[in-house]
């Protein structure tokens, strides 16, 4: 290797280093953010219920493809409005429970798990691999994302494409949200709440994080060598670095908002919160 | 300001070292390299740091200070706790040779196999070429690396888990991406960077762009969008259809 075949330092112990400052805190913070997040998600994911009021549903269930409200559960208090393809499927076996969230996280979940920026916190902060910067790891050995299983994060444009059209239907969602239905006539009229800026703002937020993706950026421009001979394409590559630049904190708004957007239409529907309405 | 501190700095060669204390009087601007200037005029005329231009331009003064790659010339006294001992390392990554001075030679030779640009026929009858300012301007980033190692001596791969053989790091990545976004370069050093580089082994944790004195955004401005290429040439079955039609140099 070297030319005066000097010998190496040994490896590290496990948390071995000479930093002074405190290195673990943002690896503990990526860690409880992120298993909270997981935490939270799975959660909501599994009630199967209080996931829309009024117009709102809850990106946790969106796109929903199919519901049915269970027995004794009638229009508003239900969410049969929202299925894309109607009922619950006849042939769904019966001894596996539906849970119509579960049928689309994996999108935005793989997505997510295959990011760029997701990858290297959760290298560090889950698998210890560096715990941090000159700080030394538990692993002895190391095959990076350059064999199986790790060589899989290859597939992460594909799932960006699917987050791209999740962006529609999450704007289609804040559509869907500035109409309210009067319960006693049914009859819909226009409006907006605080429900609906708060989906508003979900989609907002998913876009930033999303247009700014390394994947997206590499498709739109990034694999020519030259990037000025066509002007439109020349600005999106522009557009899409200036948001990949902050694709942490787009990261982090939007895992956020995500989760409290849920949470604020589980809030309403249970009657907690009271929804404030604008217009 | 000025105060006595004690600096704790390696000393020995290969294996056989040991962490010895020195104290000295530090005032006001000084930098880390100025007080190991001033140890070694002191009380340690032996002791063997390498340096060259005290701007950070030159990348010879590499060193940990409080466990962190710094370049010593350009990390202020001010920024440190300087109650305490400050620690001052060699770089870990490299063979020790004497005190602070590593053996760099290994990236001399990793770089040496990276294919050398390949000028596509030039657009002028003069032997000369045309670009857009604005497509000379994403390599040039990487033009601004000062062969410092930083980079390479905090990554993990090469620091922890020794893959000299495998895993050309983070300098070199940066310096292939620097000719293959050249849109004049027609060379294709992609199943290089796969296969002997070991773009693979880089788990984008960041360390690399974290450390840079140059403040190159190593990680997202030359390895993810190497990996993406790597992606398109080998990892991408549904894109290669699609890409029949467009090419990445037009
Ligand atoms: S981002 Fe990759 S190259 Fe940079 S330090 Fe981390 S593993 Fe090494
Ligand atoms: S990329 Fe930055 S850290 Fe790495 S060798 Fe060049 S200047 Fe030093
Ligand atoms: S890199 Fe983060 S979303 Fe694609
Ligand atoms: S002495 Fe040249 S970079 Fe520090």
């Amino acid at each position: 290797m070297a030319q005066t075949h000097l010998p190496l330092a040994p490896q590290r112990g496990y948390g071995e280093t000479t930093r002074k400052d405190p290195w673990w805190l943002p690896t503990l913070g990526t860690f409880i953010g992120l298993s909270g997040f997981i935490v939270y998600m799975t959660w909501a994911g599994m009630q199967n219920e209080h996931f829309s009021y009024q117009g709102y549903l809850s990106p946790a269930y969106s796109p929903l493809l199919f519901w049915t409200d269970p027995e004794g559960v009638t229009g508003l208090a239900g969410a049969e409005r929202f299925a894309y393809f109607g009922p619950q499927p006849s042939w769904w076996p019966g001894a596996i429970p539906f849970l119509p969230a579960l049928l689309i996280l994996w999108a935005p979940g793989g997505f997510r798990i295959t990011c760029y920026y997701y990858r290297g916190a959760y290298y560090k902060a889950f698998w210890q691999s560096p715990p941090n910067c000159a700080v030394g790891k538990p692993h002895k050995t190391y095959s990076g994302e350059r064999s199986f299983p790790l060589i899989i994060q290859n597939i992460h444009r594909y799932f960006m494409y699917l987050a791209v059209v999740f962006l529609f239907i999450l704007a289609h969602d804040v559509y869907l949200g500035m109409w309210f239905i009067d319960p006693a006539t049914g009859a819909k009229s226009f409006g907006i709440g605080l429900g609906t800026i708060v989906l508003a703002l979900n989609v907002t937020f998913l876009s930033a994080y999303t247009l700014g993706c390394h994947s997206l950026r590499h498709v739109i421009g990034g694999f020519k060598d030259r990037i000025s001979g066509a002007p439109i394409r020349k600005s999106l590559y522009k557009g899409c670095t200036g948001l990949n630049k902050n694709h942490m904190r787009w990261a982090w708004t939007s895992l956020v908002w995500v989760g409290f957007t849920d949470f604020y239409i589980r809030m309403c529907s249970m009657g907690v919160f009271t929804d404030i309405r604008i217009i | 300001m000025s105060k006595t501190v004690t600096f704790r700095i390696t000393r020995g060669t290969g294996e056989k070292t040991e962490l010895v204390d020195y104290q000295t009087e530090v005032g006001e601007g000084m930098v880390v390299l100025d007080a190991v200037h001033q140890i070694q005029a002191e009380s340690a005329p032996d002791l063997a740091v390498r340096w060259n231009c005290k701007a950070g331009k030159c990348g010879s003064c590499s060193a940990e200070v409080n466990g962190m790659p710094r370049l010593m010339c350009m990390t202020r006294l001010g920024e440190i706790n300087l109650d305490e001992p400050v620690t001052i390392e060699p770089m870990r990554t490299f063979p020790l040779i004497k005190d602070l001075v590593t053996d760099v030679s290994w990236n001399y030779e990793v770089k040496k196999r990276i294919k050398k640009m390949k000028p596509r026929k030039p657009d002028n009858e003069d032997g000369s070429w045309l670009m857009d300012q604005e497509d000379v301007e994403r390599p040039q980033e990487f033009r601004k690396c000062i062969e410092c190692f930083l980079c390479q001596n905090v990554c993990h791969v090469l620091r922890d888990h020794k893959l000299h053989a495998e895993f050309a790091g983070p300098r070199h990545f940066v310096y292939a991406a620097q000719l293959e976004m050249n849109p004049i370069d027609t060379a294709d050093r992609l199943e290089d960077l796969k296969g002997p580089d070991g773009i693979g082994y880089c788990n984008i944790t960041k360390c690399c762009t974290k450390v840079c004195p140059e403040h190159i955004t190593i990680t997202d401005n030359a390895i993810i969008p190497l990996k993406e290429r790597v992606v398109d040439k080998f990892y991408d079955p549904i894109g290669k259809l699609f890409r029949v039609f467009s090419s990445r140099d037009s």
